[in-house]
């Protein structure tokens, strides 16, 4: 019963950590390897406007969101814009932007436990005799309805449908009349608030530290690879196998072996279905 | 204001040692060995006029530059991009130092890492060698990651603490001219083989058009694997020439940093040659060096950097020297 609880929860959290990455690089082909950066540097600006500048708990979360998004904005019409297409220098270029946020916030302070984002409900309660806090429970209703959105999104409203259609066929999109640089900034804008919201949703577990960045990059580029690029639906899978995964390898064989799980599932998924879990035959062209 | 336009013409002795008539002239023979010269002049020369503190800083940067080249070789000349530096570094800094911890003597241990390492970094990567572009890069960064975290869990050969007391090379001489030689003598085979013999031409099919090698009966996956081997041989010979530097291996032979500065070092240098990467490292890990100072700021620095090359200045330094150096360039009006 535990593992079943808290593997939903630990699938739910990978869920919030990558869904973001997975819009921009599964949706509409955009790598955003600063994924991570963002992600700690919400969580950062969140501590600074509530901690430093006395703000309220929630506007302190909405400028930081807002702030995120317009990082996300100047990252694609600065940066990647110039070199779209490649995708090598495209995750390059990502990589550094947020190698450079994410050092330069270690540089600037951000060291040791002292950064820590209070929890929105401190408690907690039992379900099927297993506590779990109510941060958790936020968590995997958090993960719910922002994967909920993101379906509504991709399917049903236009400028959803058009980070889609510069996937599939950029050509076709922009005789239909999408631009695809506008297409594409929403969607690095989008995926870098969802970093964001994913920040502070799951931050007041733990620590705020440089190293979760890193980690949150693997855990993503882990689910949207297993999952097959294109279909978010894939990604949620990857979530639930790489998360139950994790949880019953930490119960039941030692809790060191979290991340070679995890690493161990994309080697696997790579070799043996090369274009993931619920990737079809484009992405198999392109990967093969 | 009239609109101009930067002409660029060769210059008269690039255009005259482009021919057979190269050797007509001590000038022109120099302005084509000229550049190469002064690469092997100054490694050879450099050794014996700087501190001993820059001495190390030259034999890490060696090791460095080695990575860089078999980076440089599979992407630009197989189009694998592997970004299993730390693999390699890995593999063979730990195989060493087992043998050596073993009681076999340095100068039995650094070769046989160097090539049972390197196969073994083969048979690792080879099923995913099918794999294309960012793909194969993602599985290949990964690798070493799960190696460094497995061997922390586990606990084998030392587990965090990795395996002290072992040898080191005998004097700074021996050490800095061994990775000196290495590389000079690596630089000529793979440049000999890439430009002049079949294989090297096969190699750039397997990058440009996969099926040709397949229409021409050729084994595809033989020859990436071939190429894997090649490039895996400089890797872990840096790694083992790594462990018997510092006496030590550990956790970070699998650290990030192998499998990221040579893709810096390609950015920063110029891709579609052997000569780019290498002068990226050599620019690149003493310029690191000297930055120690900021702490962790010099990784801003890097990464700063590194963004800029890629999106504003995509020819590299290599390139950007070598039009200097044959062409003039001036602006004509349209």
């Amino acid at each position: 019963m535990e593992i079943i609880i808290y593997g939903i929860v630990n699938s739910l959290t990978l869920i919030l950590m990558s869904i973001g990455f997975a819009l921009a690089y599964g949706v509409s082909r955009i790598p955003n390897f600063a994924h991570g950066a963002l992600f700690i540097l919400t969580g950062y600006l969140t501590w600074l406007l509530r901690f430093r500048m006395d703000m309220p708990y929630g506007l302190a979360i909405l400028l930081s969101l807002i702030i995120v998004a317009i990082i996300g904005v100047a990252l694609y019409q600065i940066i990647l814009i110039r070199v779209r297409g490649m995708p090598i220098s495209e995750i390059i270029a990502s990589f550094g932007v947020g190698l450079a946020i994410l050092e330069f916030l270690r540089w600037s302070g951000l060291k040791g436990t002292a950064h820590m984002l209070p929890p929105f409900m401190s408690g907690s309660m039992l379900i099927f005799d297993v506590p779990l806090d109510y941060q958790r429970i936020i968590v995997v209703l958090g993960g719910v309805s922002v994967l909920l959105f993101l379906w509504f999104f991709t399917t049903y409203t236009k400028p959803g449908l058009s980070l889609k259609a510069i996937a599939q066929n950029e050509r076709a999109g922009l005789v239909l009349g999408i631009d695809s640089d506008i297409a594409a900034t929403l969607a690095v804008a989008i995926g870098a608030v969802f970093a964001g919201i994913a920040a502070i949703i799951l931050l007041p577990l733990g620590n705020i530290v440089v190293e979760m960045g890193y980690e949150v990059l693997v855990f993503a580029i882990a689910v949207s690879v297993c999952g097959g690029l294109g279909s978010w639906k894939g990604a949620v899978i990857a979530s639930f196998l790489i998360g139950f995964a994790q949880t019953i390898t930490v119960s039941l064989v030692a809790p060191h072996y979290h991340f070679v799980t995890a690493l161990f599932i994309i080697i696997m998924v790579l070799i043996f279905k090369p274009s993931g879990l619920f990737g079809r035959q484009k992405e198999l062209e392109e990967r093969v | 204001m009239p609109e101009l336009r930067k002409e660029r013409l060769d210059r008269g002795v690039k255009v005259r040692s482009d021919t057979i008539y190269a050797l007509s002239s001590m000038k022109e023979i120099m302005f084509l060995v000229g550049p190469g010269l002064l690469l092997i002049l100054l490694l050879l020369v450099l050794p014996l006029v700087v501190s001993p503190y820059w001495q190390r800083v030259m034999a890490i940067t060696g090791v460095y530059a080695l990575l860089s080249i078999s980076f440089g070789f599979l992407a630009n000349y197989v189009g694998l991009v592997c970004l299993g530096g730390a693999l390699y570094v890995g593999v063979g800094g730990y195989l060493s130092g087992l043998m050596n911890a073993a009681g076999l003597p340095l100068i039995i241990c650094i070769p046989l890492a160097t090539f049972l390492g390197a196969l073994l970094c083969t048979l690792l990567l080879l099923p995913c060698l099918p794999l294309r572009g960012v793909y194969f890069a993602i599985v290949s960064f990964i690798y070493p990651l799960l190696a460094g975290r497995l061997i922390a869990a586990t606990g084998f050969y030392g587990g965090t603490d990795g395996i002290p007391g072992l040898d080191t090379l005998p004097n700074i001489w021996i050490t800095l001219y061994l990775a000196i030689l290495i590389l000079l003598i690596i630089l000529y085979g793979i440049s000999r083989m890439v430009n002049y013999e079949d294989v090297g031409l096969v190699f750039r099919g397997v990058k440009d058009n996969e099926l040709a090698i397949k229409a021409s009966a050729l084994d595809l996956t033989w020859y990436k694997v071939q190429a894997v081997y090649i490039s895996a041989v400089m890797g872990c010979f840096a790694g083992a020439y790594l462990a018997h530097l510092y006496g030590w291996v550990g956790l970070s032979l699998f650290a990030i940093d192998f499998s990221i500065l040579p893709v810096a070092a390609t950015v920063v240098g110029g891709s579609g040659t052997l000569y780019g990467p290498l002068l990226g490292a050599l620019i690149l890990v003493p310029a690191s060096e000297a930055m120690r100072a900021f702490g962790t700021l010099r990784i801003v620095f890097y990464a700063v950097l590194l963004v800029f090359f890629v999106v504003f200045w995509t020819e590299g330094i290599l390139d950007f020297l070598k039009r200097k150096y044959e062409q003039f360039e001036h602006w004509v009006r349209i």
